[in-house]
């Protein structure tokens, strides 16, 4: 890959190890918030920051490809929209606990889709400004 | 009673820095200190002495849980304080873009 | 009597985070006062905010120190030092002179109201079905509550693209 941007070999081989357990432990606090402590706000913020770890360690350019903000937007309405649906649908007297799941992802996706697009939006205004 | 007051005393802390300092990153820093010490006086307010965590198990009956509205409410403080630091520092990097500083008594061109 | 400690420490790491001269050192002072957060959570029974606490420090400190890692920031002399720091001290005097009033009409400590919350530990399990009650308030009970939070973080999502519009546009 390229060696150029982003930190040291060291940390970039450490990352490569660790970020999909950080994702995966993430989306474990969310599918278990009703059983026990988490929920989907932590889960959320955890995932966002599995995807933060990543920038920090290869730098922009190598997340871009996959991700930028037209397509984050796209994640946070979908969660904002899914969760709206969801919790109005107990006017239908349809709940229980089988929509906790559900509401839970809606919340983490809204949550950390959201933090990551907000982060984005600062490091292009940091680099920008240090690059004057 | 003197946990309360203790946690008042970290809110005057917090009250300090906003209302002397003049670096808007220690008014930021101010501002979290303030919601560091709420969400502690709202958690307090809430507890019971020999309290059990308010999660139920499935065949043992557990007595004596703490007040579990108060962390509810205390959940959704803790994640609108994020946002609200990222507003702030999002405001803080624009002011530093447009003047050069953060110091809060240079920026004259507000007054109008 | 650990919780004591613990909000002294709190205290302590606030002072050192006020009064700082370098801006890195404030912020290691304010997440240290955010750990100890945590810790008291942990110690008062309230396992989700444990866990939310500790993760929200990590990302607040990440974006603090992103802010202000590269701006070299001129020393700030105060002026009029004498008469600005004892109006505020006479400002935080009065403030705690008030809350102290207002503090002796509240319940002691360790022994809650509870008049709301006795139905939700009772009825929570049956009606719900989720073992973690606060799940269930924040999902069930309470639902317009996570409603208006989503909405504070769609809002806040909203108004950091609005104010970092003009040079915010990433174009490589």
């Amino acid at each position: 890959m390229n060696n150029q941007t982003g930190m040291s070999l060291i940390v970039k081989t450490i990352t490569r190890l660790t970020v999909g357990l950080i994702l995966i432990y993430g989306i474990y606090i969310m599918l278990q918030g009703h059983i026990g402590p988490g929920g989907g706000f932590a889960g959320g913020v955890i995932i966002a920051l599995s995807f933060i770890h990543l920038i920090l360690a290869f730098g922009r350019k190598a997340v871009f490809q996959k991700m930028n903000e037209a397509r984050g937007l796209i994640y946070i309405a979908s969660g904002a929209l899914a969760f709206l649906l969801l919790s109005t649908l107990g006017f239908l007297g349809i709940s229980g606990v089988g929509f906790m799941p559900f509401c839970d992802t809606a919340v983490a996706l809204l949550v950390s889709s959201g933090l990551f697009v907000m982060f984005l939006v600062l490091i292009g205004l940091a680099s920008k400004e240090k690059r004057i | 009673m003197s946990l309360y007051f203790m946690c008042l005393i970290l809110f005057s802390v917090g009250l300090y820095s906003v209302v002397r300092k003049r670096n808007i990153i220690k008014i930021i820093i101010g501002i979290g200190i303030i919601e560091y010490s709420v969400n502690l006086f709202i958690i307090l307010i809430g507890y019971r002495l020999q309290g059990r965590a308010p999660i139920l198990a499935h065949d043992q009956a557990i007595e004596n849980m703490v007040d579990p509205l108060t962390q509810a409410m205390a959940l959704t403080t803790i994640v609108i304080g994020l946002a609200l630091i990222f507003i702030a520092v999002t405001l803080a990097i624009r002011i530093y873009e447009k003047y050069g500083t953060f110091d809060i008594t240079k920026i004259r061109r507000l007054k109008g | 009597m650990e919780l004591h400690l613990i909000i002294f420490f709190m205290i302590f790491a606030a002072i050192v985070a006020v009064e700082a001269k370098d801006l890195l050192s404030s912020l290691i002072g304010l997440s240290a006062a955010g750990l100890g957060l945590s810790l008291a959570f942990l110690i008062l029974k309230a396992p989700n905010l444990a866990i939310t606490q500790l993760v929200v420090e990590i990302l607040c400190v990440i974006i603090l120190i992103h802010a202000t890692i590269n701006k070299d920031i001129p020393l700030v002399k105060d002026g009029r030092w004498l008469f600005n720091t004892i109006a505020t001290f006479i400002f935080v005097g009065v403030f705690l002179f008030l809350a102290f009033l207002a503090l002796r009409e509240l319940p002691a400590f360790g022994a809650p109201l509870m008049n709301v919350s006795k139905d939700y530990l009772a009825l929570g399990q049956a009606k719900t079905g989720a073992d973690n009650l606060v799940a269930a308030i924040t999902l069930n009970f309470r639902s317009y509550d996570a409603l208006g939070e989503a909405a504070v973080i769609f809002a806040a999502v909203i108004g950091v693209l609005a104010i970092s519009r003009k040079t915010g546009k990433i174009d490589e």
